[in-house]
């Protein structure tokens, strides 16, 4: 996006500026009315209130400050998850491995936060939260060097390692780590210590603002430093990168090791500053959402705070519904297809929209033989 | 690339049988030689075994027929395991709701072919990012899958195998071969009736022609985008047909996320069997051997967490696509949206 140029006239760029920004968010806008608008039919077609149940949606994500606070709470790991998927889209992969990434940062973490003992807090938070990133950053790594080295597509090495994920996390959350604490059989880890606690801010938690910090920090690598070029020139055209002399399977690596290092941190600020410990099944999902507020948000770093908190509120606020209108919350998972669907199949919406499609926005994603 | 003019030196046709079926030949001739040794020791556990593999492999072969034939014809299918999850649950509900087997079998079969119609809709006519598309896909048929199942709800019944005569009493691979349900006959006919209308009819070769170099076949004539959407349909169907596999016939009743990653196992197995559907029957056959020896390696009660047993079927996958992707062929057209001039 070219949001840099310099002003001569204020007005005049402002209106250049804002309907550049209408062009942008037209279809993912369209995305969310249209799918919302199926969801309600859908709704209405299993005998609910569709009215009721978006009033309570609503109710449940921004009716007041601890709802609000929730939905922020919900959407700090999927910016995290959001923002790993995009930036991997930016060398052309598919990081479909953001939940395996994410849980052995969430599990790393809280072995970090109850394991090591007598740190002040500041310092054991930030040390348990960047072993949890470092954790998800080798995972992916394990993908980056196959697709780099030997051709094999992250999209299938990504998922099969989510499976890997799951039985190692729940293994070890279930054997050598488990609680034994008070009689405890549940599968999970032991608390962690208060000083490894991220805490909230009134009821805001501070987890949102690394993730919007993050958002930021990931912003200015992708478009104000050499590596981010690097990057995104792979991603637009691997032949091109390797005969400007770019090492690509290097790039390709280090790509997915940042993009493994973010969807870790997503799971580590998950740990510390909600869930409080490791349990399988508590942070099911955040990962795969990262897919869908990743197109959402135009796999722009400033594009996936508000897709996060659009699919934080809905999470948010699904138990409400659930409770008020006594629709299943999983109807939001059906919206949330929806509106991925709508948002990849864009020619739809502009069909409806009568808008143009725009050069050098489509994402290309590598075959299978190519590297 | 051949642009030179120089011809390659002639390589005895024994050598070249040898270089591209030798390692084929060297797993089937072990595995074969494990299975007698084995069924010497103990015929049941043997036979419980290869029944096993046939089993597990059913899913996985037709999953990757699935994926081959957009393949051959250039669309990349990522959505098989939504094919498949969508597939398992309309087969479920409309056998719920009638009570008949052969209905939802169906049933499941259309849904398939419907999300077929959907993946070439948005990779032919769209031109969308194919893979995105079968993401698409498969992220619809879990929320749609996870908000109308209902807890608690079985089938009327499950497909019963059908002894086929004296064939079924053959030692060894009677049991394992010749008394199965019906979805696993139909699996072994469209395995060698997918391979013969692949290599062996016009279609087939239209289809190849669309997968390597669909300019060339426009300009012959072809319509790229129907050979696309047909093919790509019928996979749907395939894979809905696998979906039916694990409700109507495996299982009896329904889960949510079901195929638990059998679909994007199956791309492993058709890459491993080099884009063809009697190669892909062989890598489901060792896919299905690996679940097999899985469960055995559980009742044995050896001492490893179960959680490291579960693993193996995905590591294989992850091994066999770093090792063997490279050293295959791939569509040269494949996942790129043709554009008419």
């Amino acid at each position: 996006m070219d949001d840099q140029q310099t002003s001569e006239e204020g007005s005049q760029s402002f209106k250049a500026w804002l309907s550049a920004l209408w062009r942008v968010m037209a279809i993912p806008l369209a995305a969310v009315l249209l799918a919302l608008v199926i969801g309600a039919v859908l709704l209405a077609i299993s005998g609910a209130n569709p009215f009721r149940a978006y009033a309570a949606l609503i109710e449940g994500s921004f009716g007041n400050i601890k709802a609000f606070g929730r939905t922020l709470a919900k959407a700090t790991p999927l910016i995290f998850s959001g923002l790993a998927v995009a930036f991997a889209f930016k060398a052309g992969l598919f990081n479909i491995g953001a939940q395996g990434q994410l849980l052995f940062g969430a599990l790393v973490s809280a072995v970090a936060g109850f394991m090591i003992k007598g740190l002040p807090p500041f310092l054991h938070a930030t040390l348990a939260l960047l072993a949890g990133a470092t954790a998800g950053a080798l995972f992916a790594a394990i993908p980056g060097v196959l697709k780099a080295y030997t051709g094999a597509h992250e999209v299938i090495t990504t998922i099969m390692l989510n499976y890997v994920a799951i039985n190692i996390t729940d293994y070890i959350a279930d054997g050598p780590l488990k609680d034994t604490s008070g009689g405890n059989v549940i599968a999970r880890t032991p608390a962690i210590l208060d000083s490894a606690k991220i805490p909230s801010i009134g009821e805001i938690p501070l987890g949102f603002f690394l993730a919007v910090l993050a958002s930021v920090l990931v912003w200015w690598l992708l478009w104000r430093t050499t590596l981010g070029f690097e990057i995104r020139t792979v991603g637009l055209s691997p032949h091109a990168a390797k005969y400007a002399g770019m090492k690509v399977a290097f790039t390709v690596t280090l790509t997915m090791v940042i993009s493994g290092f973010l969807a870790g941190m997503g799971g580590g600020i998950e740990t510390l500053g909600i869930v409080g410990r490791y349990q399988p099944g508590f942070n099911a999902g955040l990962g795969f959402d990262g897919i869908t507020i990743a197109l959402l948000g135009k796999t722009h770093p400033f594009g996936i705070i508000p897709a996060a908190i659009l699919i934080g509120a809905m999470k948010a606020g699904a138990s409400t519904m659930q409770f008020n209108a006594g629709v299943a919350k999983e109807i939001t998972d059906v919206i949330q297809a929806l509106m991925l669907f709508f948002v990849t199949a864009d020619m739809i919406v502009r069909k409806i929209l009568r808008t143009k499609a725009e050069s050098g926005e489509k994402i290309t994603l590598s075959g299978w033989g190519q590297q | 690339m051949q642009t030179t003019t120089t011809l390659p030196a002639p390589v005895s046709p024994w050598k070249r049988f040898l270089k591209q079926w030798g390692m084929t030949l060297g797993i089937v001739l072990s595995v074969v030689v494990i299975i007698i040794w084995q069924y010497s020791l103990n015929e049941n556990i043997t036979e419980a075994v290869l029944a096993s593999t046939i089993r597990q492999s059913t899913p996985l072969v037709l999953g990757a027929l699935c994926g081959l034939l957009g393949e051959r014809s250039a669309v990349i299918n990522i959505g098989i395991e939504g094919q498949m999850l969508l597939g398992a649950f309309i087969g479920f509900l409309v056998n719920v709701w009638t009570g008949n087997l052969l209905l939802a079998v169906f049933a499941a079969i259309i849904t398939g072919a419907i999300m077929g119609l959907l993946l070439a809709y948005m990779s032919v006519t769209l031109k969308m990012d194919q893979i995105i598309g079968g993401t698409v896909i498969n992220i619809l048929a879990l929320g749609l899958t996870g908000y109308f199942y209902q807890v608690g709800l079985t089938t009327n019944g499950k497909l019963q195998p059908i002894p086929l005569g004296p064939l079924a009493d053959i030692p060894i691979v009677g049991p394992a071969l010749f008394n199965n349900p019906p979805i696993t006959y139909a699996t072994f006919v469209l395995v060698i009736l997918v391979h013969y209308i692949l290599f062996y009819t016009k279609w087939g070769l239209r289809t190849r022609a669309v997968g390597e170099h669909p300019r060339a076949a426009d300009t012959l004539g072809i319509n790229v985008f129907k050979v696309r959407y047909v093919n790509v349909i019928i996979g749907g169907a395939i894979a809905g047909l696998a979906g039916a596999f694990l409700t109507l016939e495996a299982v009896g009743s329904f889960e949510r996320n079901m195929t638990n990653g059998r679909g994007f196992v199956a791309l492993a197995v058709m890459i491993f069997g080099k884009f063809t559907p009697l190669g892909a029957w062989g890598a489901a056959l060792l896919f299905g051997f690996a679940s097999a020896m899985q469960t055995q390696l559980q009742f044995a009660g050896i001492n490893v967490p179960h959680q490291f047993i579960g693993i193996l079927p995905y590591v294989l996958t992850i091994v066999v696509l770093a090792g063997f992707v490279g050293r295959t062929h791939v569509p040269a057209a494949d996942g790129v949206p043709y554009e008419k001039e």
